[in-house]
C-alpha cells in the first residue's frame, strides 16, 4: 500500500482513538467539576453513618460539589469532613449541611440549607450547623426507651 | 525415577532460561526503539496492521457488549426499581473492566498471533539472518517498530471499545427499553470518576499493551525456524497472553479498586 493512504488510515485511527477518550472524559466521567473550579469548606459531624468520599453535595436536589475528604479529629472526636463546593455557588455563613440517604437503599449525600446572613462562606470556613446521619440502631434504642417511659406512666 | 528427575531438571531449567532470554529481549528491544523512532514510518506501517485492521473486531464487538450489559443490567436493576442506574452500571462495566480485559484479549488473537507468525516465518525464511548479514540489526529493524505499534493501537482500540459499548448501551437502554434520558447520563457522570475509573482503565490498557506486545514479538522471535514452530509460536501466543491479561487484570485491580 502507499505510504500516503497508509498515513491518512493511521491517522483517522488515532483521531478515533483521541475523540473517544475525550467523549470518555466529557461525556460519561465528571471531568469538568474536577480541578481548582471549587472551594473547600469544612464541616463537623458527630456521626457520619455511611458517607464516603466523592459523595454528591446538594441543596435543593442539585448537585453543588463532592465530598473531598472525611477524617477524625482526635480532639473533638468527631468526624471532619471537606467539601469541595463549585465556585459559582455562594452559600451563607449560617448553611446547615445535613446528612441525607437518596431512597431507601441508596447512597448518602450533603444537603445544603442556607441561611439568612448577609455574608457567604469564604474558601476554608467551617459550617457550624450541622446534622449526623440517622443511624437505625440508635433510633430503634430510642424509641423502646420512650416505649419503656411511657408504659411506667399508665 | 532418575529419568523422570531428570526430565524435571530439564523443564525448570528451560523455563528459567526463557524467561531470563525474554527479559534480556525486552531490554534489547527498548534500546533498539531509538532507530525505529527516528525512522517512524515503520511504526506507523505497524499501526496499520495491528490497529487499523483490528477497528472492525473491537468496533463490533464493543457494542455488541454494551447492548447486552444494557439488557441483562436493566433485567436485574428494574427488580429493585432502580433501572435508572443503568448508565452508571454499563459505563463503570465497561470503563473499569471489561473495556481493557475484552479488547486486549480480543488484540490478542487478531494482531498478536499475527505478529508472532509473521516474524517467525521471517526467522525461518531466515529473512532476519539477511538482515543481519547486510549489519541492519532485526530487533531494531523488525522487533522494536512492531512492539511500539502494539503498545500505541491497544489504549486507542480500548477508548473506541468503551465509547461503541457505552453507546450500544444507550441504544438498548434509552431508545429501546425506554430508560428515561436525563437520568441515565446524568447518573453515569455522577457515578465515574475522570481521575479513579477512566484514567486507571487507561493504565490497565497500556500495561495490557506492552505486555501482549512483548509476548507475541518474543514468541515469533524464539520459534523454531520450521513450519511447526511457528504453528506452535502462534498458539503459544495466544494462550500465554489470554492467561497473563486475566492475572495482570487481577493484580491491577486490587491495587486500583481496593473500595473507599
Amino acid at each position: 500500500m502507499e505510504r500516503t493512504t497508509l498515513d491518512l488510515w493511521v491517522g483517522i485511527f488515532v483521531a478515533a482513538g483521541m475523540a473517544a477518550i475525550l467523549v470518555l472524559a466529557l461525556k460519561v466521567g465528571n471531568f469538568s467539576l474536577n480541578g481548582s473550579s471549587t472551594y473547600p469548606v469544612y464541616a463537623y459531624f458527630d456521626n457520619i453513618g455511611g458517607l464516603k468520599p466523592r459523595a454528591p453535595i446538594k441543596s435543593a436536589g442539585v448537585v453543588v460539589g463532592r465530598v473531598a475528604a472525611i477524617a477524625f479529629d482526635q480532639k473533638q472526636y468527631k468526624a471532619r469532613v471537606t467539601l469541595n463546593i463549585d465556585k459559582q455557588y455562594q452559600f451563607s455563613k449560617d448553611s446547615t449541611a445535613s446528612i441525607l440517604t437518596s431512597g431507601l437503599l441508596g447512597e448518602q449525600y450533603i444537603g445544603l440549607d442556607t441561611g439568612a446572613d448577609d455574608q457567604m462562606l469564604k474558601p476554608g470556613d467551617t459550617i457550624t450547623l450541622t446534622q449526623s446521619a440517622i443511624v437505625l440502631e440508635k433510633l430503634i434504642g430510642q424509641f423502646i426507651f420512650n416505649k419503656a417511659g411511657s408504659s411506667n406512666h399508665q | 525415577m532418575l529419568d523422570f528427575l531428570r526430565k524435571l531438571g530439564h523443564t525448570a531449567i528451560d523455563a528459567i532460561w526463557r524467561l531470563g532470554y525474554a527479559g534480556k529481549f525486552f531490554f534489547l528491544t527498548l534500546i533498539g526503539s531509538g532507530t525505529c523512532f527516528r525512522r517512524f514510518h515503520l511504526v506507523i506501517r505497524e499501526i496499520y496492521y495491528t490497529g487499523v485492521r483490528s477497528l472492525i473486531i473491537i468496533i463490533v464487538s464493543g457494542l455488541f457488549v454494551g447492548m447486552v450489559l444494557a439488557l441483562q443490567g436493566y433485567e436485574t436493576l428494574q427488580r429493585y426499581g432502580s433501572s435508572s442506574a443503568l448508565g452508571v452500571l454499563v459505563a463503570l462495566a465497561l470503563v473499569r473492566e471489561l473495556g481493557p480485559v475484552v479488547s486486549a484479549l480480543l488484540f490478542a488473537s487478531r494482531a498478536g498471533s499475527a505478529i508472532t507468525a509473521e516474524i517467525g516465518l521471517m526467522k525461518a525464511t531466515e529473512q532476519l539472518s539477511a538482515m543481519e548479514m547486510m549489519a541492519v540489526d532485526p530487533i531494531a529493524r523488525v522487533v522494536a517498530p512492531r512492539f511500539w505499534s502494539g503498545v500505541i493501537s491497544l489504549p486507542l482500540l480500548t477508548a473506541i471499545f468503551n465509547a461503541m459499548g457505552i453507546f450500544g448501551g444507550y441504544l438498548i437502554g434509552v431508545v429501546l427499553i425506554g430508560v428515561d434520558e436525563g437520568s441515565f447520563w446524568s447518573q453515569m457522570q455522577a457515578g465515574v470518576d475522570f481521575r479513579e475509573d477512566i484514567m486507571n482503565g487507561v493504565i490497565k490498557s497500556v500495561v495490557f499493551g506492552i505486555a501482549v506486545t512483548l509476548i507475541a514479538v518474543f514468541e515469533g522471535y524464539d520459534s523454531p525456524p520450521t513450519a511447526e514452530g511457528v504453528s506452535g509460536a502462534t498458539t503459544r501466543t495466544v494462550v500465554t497472553s489470554s492467561l497473563i491479561i486475566l492475572i495482570l487484570d487481577f493484580v491491577l485491580t486490587s491495587f486500583m479498586f481496593r473500595g473507599v
